[in-house]
């Protein structure tokens, strides 16, 4: 592989229409390695974007590389890459070894390498005592698993997840965040689909929000929250005597709210400057010997960042 | 897991892989051959195969040492069978269900999508794939011509011996086959690039039968793009061109065997050529089909 090759997935200028139907528009991103997150509704075009990053579909209009690959090298490209779509289907017949093992094969790999690699992935994803069943009598949550081991098998450096999350059981659930979250921090690009804010906010080095297939935003979810302005940032600051805190903020031009809690202990912050806001409190606490016991923002989650940016979802699904 | 993707057979840089691309062809028509030859909804290509070879069994019962018949009579009636059934009917519907199913039938199961995934030239996907189809096509349908030449000839105790390895038997025996795997690679070619075009190639194979039959009232430069036109060339058997049978048996350009071989070959790369074309700008949307 040459030295000087991207490390990033690059849209530049992607466009992909079905027929009349628009499925992503004008998309620039670069993507680099860590936890990526797609965030939107159905139908906002996670999915086409996703399938333009792995070369089932081909932009209308653009281009897409990943790692300065194209799906028109496949013997380099799929190498790197494993999808693990939302089609819960599969070949007729086979278990979910055979599965493994078949797409192993055609990777070029000799049986015993192939059987061996299906082995750690179906292992992986604490599958092994189903790996000679067929697929067919499986239930949801380990269709779901054994998909996603067919994507990790040949370790792939970058992987795109649709939808991973889906009708898996709260500890699987927690084991595959775990996996993500560790395929992340080695590196990996792995960028995943979904419409369970909670879920993926706690994992993702960085978000892209999507909406009616336009990136409405994208980076670390912090930086987004601080570009949408014209909402107020929610902080949260927990104190024996918020009454006090509260009428010493109000009086600052950048709090438009002081709230107290309705336990009596803390106090809800909404400004427009956030970093004023840190210097304001850090004064106050030290010119006045101010007790408090945490600070945080409130409203410094993906769930809020796209409610603001788009103005839909609720209870942490969008 | 390491970050360090699994390489394979595969090198990098611009060197040809040949051997990933024989490993890769290999695991195709292991998976392929398993789905064709063992297919539950390929039993009406079987019956469709194997119904004139029952029909020549019943014929060889019923008709002990040729007593109702003769070897000149059967000899045409296998060679109407062959130009008729085989070719017309039983090798052209059957190619029509099993090389359409190579590709419909991923599409209709979402699972073409794997081979899209994988590190794998899309034109080794058709090559396997067609490769496939054909071996089972030539398998099912060659064993099945072979078994009514036997019956029609076998029953004819030495007379039958005779004909068939002193007299041209052998050579009958060895154009049909030579004619039924031709046949299948020409169908298999139409089949298999119409079910990448079409959604349904039902309709598109029909206006290919009505092409294949009515081929021999076109102008002699169309009649070489029909798969019929050099199949029936090497026929060993000349039908008589009487009444509307005629239609599907005259020969109005008569061309060598040597070079209706080549043409037909040419004819079905060509077609395989444009099926590469085709698949390597298939989209995956498989709610669209």
């Amino acid at each position: 592989m040459s030295t000087s090759r991207s490390t990033n997935i690059v849209f530049e200028n992607v466009s992909k229409f079905y027929g009349e139907v628009l499925g992503v528009n004008s998309v620039n991103l670069s993507l680099p390695p860590g936890v990526t997150s797609l965030v939107g509704p159905n139908g906002s075009g996670k999915t086409t974007l996703m399938n333009l990053v792995t070369g089932l579909v081909r932009p209308t209009q653009g281009r897409v590389s990943v790692l300065g690959l194209t799906p028109d090298e496949p013997e380099e490209f799929f190498r790197h890459v494993g999808y693990c779509t939302q089609f819960d289907s599969f070949p007729k017949g086979v278990t979910g070894f055979e599965f493994i093992n078949q797409t192993l094969r055609l990777r070029g790999l000799t049986s015993s390498e192939a059987a061996r690699l299906a082995s750690e992935a179906i292992e992986r994803v604490n599958l092994s005592e189903a790996a000679h069943r067929r697929v067919a009598g499986y239930s949801k949550g380990m269709r779901q698993r054994i998909r996603l081991a067919q994507s990790i098998a040949h370790h792939p450096t970058v992987l795109v997840l649709d939808e991973p999350l889906n009708g898996l059981d709260p500890m699987a659930r927690a084991e595959s965040i775990a996996l993500f979250e560790a395929l992340g921090k080695q590196g990996l690009h792995v960028v995943i689909s979904s419409h369970v804010l909670h879920e993926v906010d706690k994992i993702s080095d960085q978000v892209v929000l999507m909406s009616y297939g336009y990136v409405v935003a994208e980076g670390k979810i912090h930086g987004v929250r601080t570009e949408v302005k014209e909402h107020p940032m929610q902080i949260l600051v927990r104190c024996a005597t918020p009454g006090l805190l509260a009428s010493r903020l109000f009086s600052q031009d950048h709090v438009v709210e002081a709230k107290l809690n309705n336990d009596g202990k803390g106090v809800l912050i909404r400004t427009k400057d956030a970093d004023l806001f840190y210097q304001l409190l850090n004064k106050i606490i030290v010119e006045e010997n101010f007790a408090v016991d945490t600070v945080a923002p409130n409203d410094d989650d993906v769930n809020s960042v796209y409610q603001y940016l788009v103005g839909t979802g609720s209870g942490g699904t969008v | 897991m390491s970050s360090t993707a699994i390489t394979g057979m595969g090198k990098s840089g611009k060197e040809i892989p040949w051997q990933l691309w024989a490993s890769q062809l290999a695991a195709v028509l292991r998976i392929e051959l398993k789905k064709t030859l063992w297919m539950r909804r390929s039993i009406w290509i079987y019956l469709l195969a194997f119904a004139p070879a029952v029909m020549f069994g019943i014929h060889a019962l019923t008709s002990p040492m040729g007593s109702h018949c003769s070897i000149e009579e059967d000899t045409r009636v296998l060679a109407y069978t062959f130009q008729i059934f085989y070719l017309r009917v039983g090798i052209f519907f059957g190619c029509l269900g099993m090389f359409t199913w190579l590709f419909r039938g991923e599409i209709m199961e979402k699972s073409l999508h794997y081979y899209f995934l994988s590190p794998m030239r899309r034109e080794l996907l058709v090559a396997g794939k067609f490769l496939a189809g054909f071996i089972t096509a030539s398998l099912v349908f060659g064993t099945s011509v072979l078994l009514c030449f036997t019956f029609a000839y076998g029953h004819f105790g030495a007379a039958g011996h005779a004909f068939v390895f002193n007299g041209p038997g052998l050579g009958h025996l060895t154009s049909y086959l030579l004619v039924t795997v031709l046949a299948c690679l020409g169908f298999g070619a139409i089949f298999l690039a119409l079910s990448l075009i079409f959604k349904n190639p039902i309709l598109p194979g029909i206006v290919v039968l009505l092409w294949e039959s009515f081929h021999s009232v076109a102008p002699s430069l169309l009649q070489k793009l029909s798969v019929s036109f050099y199949l029936k060339q090497l026929c060993p058997v000349t039908i008589p061109p009487d009444g509307l049978m005629a239609l599907f048996t005259v020969i109005t350009e008569p061309v060598s065997p040597w070079l209706a071989i080549p043409g037909l070959l040419c004819l079905s790369v060509a077609i395989l050529a444009f099926a590469c074309f085709r698949i390597r700008r298939t989209e995956i949307s498989y709610l669209a089909d």
